[in-house]
């Protein structure tokens, strides 16, 4: 088992509702281990706030191994810290040094409103995806699976773009907090697919419509969604999404 | 013995393979004017939730659906890794619906239903065909068609896969059905609710109580008929595979308002999970059963041997599962394996510092792959550097997020050494006990996929949860709600008016009332742990009556413990997870209670169920049949009192036989 010996400083964003204003407060814990996880570091400093009578830091979290996109901390200036291709429940305080001082705030973004401390309202991800972000296939329509054959390096580009956690991190990370990663990954992965051919157009359209809608920015090409991915989504699907964005404008009047 | 009288399980006559198809032929239906005046409840929006969810909006039934999580996509459906069976026979290798089924049931230890096996087994086909439909990328060979791999307990290739994340996909999927329905408005989403009771009204359920996590409020919502998908409990262990905030209070809510219990106590440990650091543990995470395929399990032949595992010479190694499972070898079915390492450990042949471990060791199918790749481009004598540099690309290709996610966890790294695994608590068999409807002993309540006991007997087979979850959300209930709705046409709207919401309501203000005032000394976090070691020492892998008798004594001192002495933080009307969790743990501890009962009653070793006083000279499970080839489905009466209903076990499709993998 391992002891833990590394002494930490925290600063993490405090905010009761989203209708108050937030600020940083300062935490300090002893005895954290480098094979803890970043959460079960802030498990530890909750556990400490319990004892002392403050109320602990209230922050999102579920799956704690990198598939369920719920954990969204900005650690010291970027979306689920320092490392690439990793979620923060799989950040480990390997990755930290003994006496480092760490910055903890929620996801910043318009569309993305900050329900209590590090939680934030996802909401406008789902209001997308429900806008287009599907085959309009009814159960009990389908034909025999392999009578569709896909050729392996279509299936295996659309799976590289369906691997996208909804985290929000890609929106956390733009300077603009464009959603244009997470649309675009949706978009593409059905774009590259024949069960998605019917609806291309219109999906395209009414998922940046929608898109829009929320809130979120206009993409300027920075790239920092894509180097911040904890999915390593890449940036050619947002290339991917603008072609079929004209496309679709080109051809058709419906939104 | 006879089945209970209060249990009906409403098989269908006839021969198994016709069952499902007469049933689905005639039982009743609802027509479309009428759906849209029925509404229908959805809890939970995992595999088996979102299905179900969508499907039925499909179909015309007005639906609300709730999740805790911020939104659907989040269940943990979502973490499942290796794959999902179906009885395709797409690699021409003998598979067909009634290996799969003779397979789960064989899993299982003949503790599961053959009619609802069956049924799971014809239907499975159609999820991958849905789920491709839907846009699923699963795996393809380069010709385009579906590829295929193992899993424990079978000896065809019938698993479908997208990677190590598979239930992602699949769930995706379903999500986007269902998001599909929210879009068209026939779905009202309700994401960061909990549900805290149902509402029985007249002897049926009527709809539920929850509360809205972000402002505190507590609401009314009816329906007539309510689903519950609320997955498994494998959380009252504290530590588990399962997601932080996966709890049984829907299913337990259920139980305390007349819904029976089936057999608590069935577990499953999974064998292939990274081992435990240190104190701080909050979770455990799975390494895919698929790894099997191509790991090799093993541990050293001296004990205390603390060489590094690649340092340890071929022969002194003992590959402990092919040695004494040689027809299966690394692929015997879960309940088996973990056993096999548990023994191996507790005889002083564990690795790692804490020696709560084996090794799952990829040096052998690299070398193989690397040669295959040799082969396949014509390269005479390679080297042995070559070699392992392709064999490491073909190993990551199959299984490269699995090496990533356990280098990240350890900070080692598996291409290099040998991984280090230990079992896990990962499903739970035992659920809410439920009819061939899929109904509850409370008419109108439903429970679906984990959440129910049905399909997997005392131990489930890898790539099963995924195909039930669908099973019952896309193909069951969208036929078996109807045998039930048909007859509530006439009932019109439900009012949440009714004296009985404003009493289960009160009931619910209350308890959280009474969890804010307490203002003890100790977190629900503390108290989790607490229980979690008490489940894991004395109703973990190995049970015994003099352990088991004394868990119950120390789990209901905790619960009296706990009412006096727990700590809630912040405020009820407001986003507070301390109190979410404080009252998932008083749950827990009810269940973990019964879950003892359960398996002191049981006086045989099943699947995953051991008890060391009921074992063969291996050392393997010994089987009761005789006294015990039956469902406990359990009644709550009182605090501290539930009594036993049984039903009786009838298999007339398959042979009874003492389960061997040798």
């Amino acid at each position: 088992m391992s002891a833990g010996n590394m002494h930490i400083k925290l600063k993490v964003w405090r905010q009761s509702n989203t209708n108050t204003q937030g600020r940083f407060e300062n935490y300090s814990l002893d005895h954290v281990s480098p094979d803890m996880s970043f959460l079960e570091m802030f498990d530890v400093l909750n556990e400490q706030l319990i004892e002392t009578g403050t109320e602990p830091v209230a922050f999102d979290h579920d799956c704690r191994e990198g598939i369920c996109g719920m954990c969204s901390m900005y650690i010291n200036g970027q979306p689920h810290g320092p490392l690439r291709g990793v979620t923060t429940c799989q950040l480990h305080m390997r990755s930290f040094k003994d006496g480092d001082t760490i910055v903890v705030e929620p996801w910043r973004a318009e569309a993305f409103p900050v329900i209590k401390d590090l939680v934030v309202d996802r909401d406008a991800f789902d209001r997308v995806i429900a806008a287009g972000g599907f085959v309009s296939v009814n159960t009990g329509n389908a034909q025999d699976a392999n009578s569709l054959p896909i050729p392996k390096v279509a299936a295996d580009e659309a799976f590289a773009a369906a691997a996208c956690i909804g985290c929000g991190a890609c929106v956390a990370a733009c300077k603009n907090a464009s959603a244009m990663l997470f649309v675009s990954a949706k978009i593409s992965q059905l774009a590259l697919l024949p069960q998605g051919q019917a609806e291309r157009s219109i999906r395209a359209e009414k998922m940046v419509a929608q898109m829009d809608a929320e809130g979120f920015g206009a993409c300027t090409n920075t790239g920092a969604c894509a180097a911040e991915c904890p999915k390593e989504i890449s940036l050619e699907n947002i290339a991917r999404m603008n072609r079929e964005y004209i496309g679709a404008k080109l051809s058709s009047s419906a939104v | 013995m006879a089945t209970s009288s209060n249990l009906d399980a409403k098989i269908p006559q006839g021969p198994i393979e016709t069952k499902w198809s007469k049933y689905k032929s005639s039982v009743a239906l609802v027509n479309p004017a009428n759906k849209r005046n029925l509404e229908v409840i959805v809890v939970g929006t995992g595999l088996a939730g979102a299905s179900a969810a969508a499907t039925l909006a499909e179909m015309g039934y007005k639906v609300k659906a709730f999740c805790f999580q911020d939104s659907p996509r989040r269940a943990h459906s979502i973490a499942a890794q290796g794959g999902i069976n179906a009885a395709k026979n797409y690699q021409n290798d003998g598979d067909s619906v009634y290996r799969l089924f003779y397979d789960t049931i064989k899993g299982g230890d003949y503790r599961a239903r053959e009619g609802n096996v069956h049924r799971l087994a014809e239907v499975s086909g159609n999820i991958i065909d849905q789920c491709v439909a839907a846009g699923v990328p699963f795996a393809r060979e380069y010709g385009g068609l579906l590829s295929n791999r193992s899993f424990g307990g079978t000896q065809v290739q019938r698993t479908f896969y997208a990677a190590g994340q598979t239930g992602q996909q699949l769930l995706l999927g379903a999500y986007s059905g269902l998001q599909r329905q929210v879009g068209m408005g026939t779905v009202k989403m309700y994401n960061r609710h909990e549900m805290l009771d149902v509402v029985n009204i007249d002897g049926k359920c009527r709809g539920i109580i929850a509360r809205n996590l972000i402002t505190g409020e507590i609401e009314r919502h009816g329906a007539h008929a309510v689903l519950l998908c609320t997955g498994g409990y494998g959380n009252v262990f504290y530590l588990s595979t399962n997601a932080m905030g996966s709890n049984v209070t829907a299913a337990w809510k259920a139980h305390k308002r007349g819904a029976y219990f089936g057999n608590p106590c069935f577990t499953q440990i999974h064998p292939t999970c990274i081992p435990v650091s240190g104190d701080h543990q909050s979770k455990l995470t799975l390494m895919s059963e698929s790894l099997r395929n191509d790991g090799r399990i093993w541990v050293p032949k001296q004990k205390n041997d603390n060489r590094p595992g690649n340092e340890i010479p071929e022969e002194e190694r003992d590959y402990y599962l092919e040695r004494r499972y040689p027809a299966f070898g690394n692929l015997v079915p879960r309940d088996i394996a973990s056993r096999a390492a548990k023994e191996r450990c507790d005889a002083g042949y564990g690795v790692g510092a804490s020696k709560l471990a084996v090794f799952l060791d990829f040096a052998a199918a690299v070398e193989r792959y690397g040669k295959g790749e040799a082969n396949k481009n014509n390269i005479e004598n390679p080297s042995k550097e070559d070699i392992t540099v392709w064999g490491k690309a073909v190993v990551k290709e199959k299984y490269g997020n699995l090496f990533d996610m356990y280098k990240q966890i350890t900070g080692e790294d598996p291409y290099e050494v040998p991984m280090r695994i230990y079992p896990a608590v990962h499903y739970t068999m035992g659920g809410l006990w439920v009819d061939y409807n899929l109904m509850t002993t409370v008419p109108g309540l439903y429970a679906l996929g984990e959440a129910n006991f049905s399909d997997h007997g005392a131990n489930r087979l890898g790539a099963s949860a995924l195909m039930q979850g669908l099973a019952d959300g896309y193909f069951v209930i969208p036929y078996t709600i109807g045998s039930y709705l048909a007859k509530e046409i006439g009932t019109g709207k439900i009012s949440t008016d009714h004296p009985e919401f404003v009493k289960v309501e009160k009931e619910v203000t209350d308890r959280i009332e009474t969890l804010m005032s307490i203002q003890g000394k100790t977190s629900p976090e503390l108290f989790h742990r607490r229980l979690g070691q008490i489940m894991w020492d004395k109703c973990g892998m190995a049970r015994n009556e003099q352990g088991l008798k004394e868990a119950i004594v120390e789990i209901r001192a905790l619960r009296k413990e706990f009412w006096k002495d727990v700590k809630v933080m912040g405020g009820k009307n407001e986003f507070n997870p301390e109190l979410d969790k404080a009252g998932r743990v008083a749950d827990f501890i009810e269940l973990g209670e019964l879950m003892c009962i359960d398996a002191l009653t049981r006086e045989e070793s099943c699947g995953g169920h051991f008890r060391e006083e009921h074992q063969t000279e291996e050392g393997e499970a010994l089987r009761d049949d005789e006294n015990f080839m039956f469902v406990s489905a359990w009644e709550h009466k009182a605090e501290e009192e539930w009594e036993l209903h049984k039903e009786e076990l009838i298999y007339e499709n398959i042979k009874i036989a003492q389960r061997s993998y040798k």
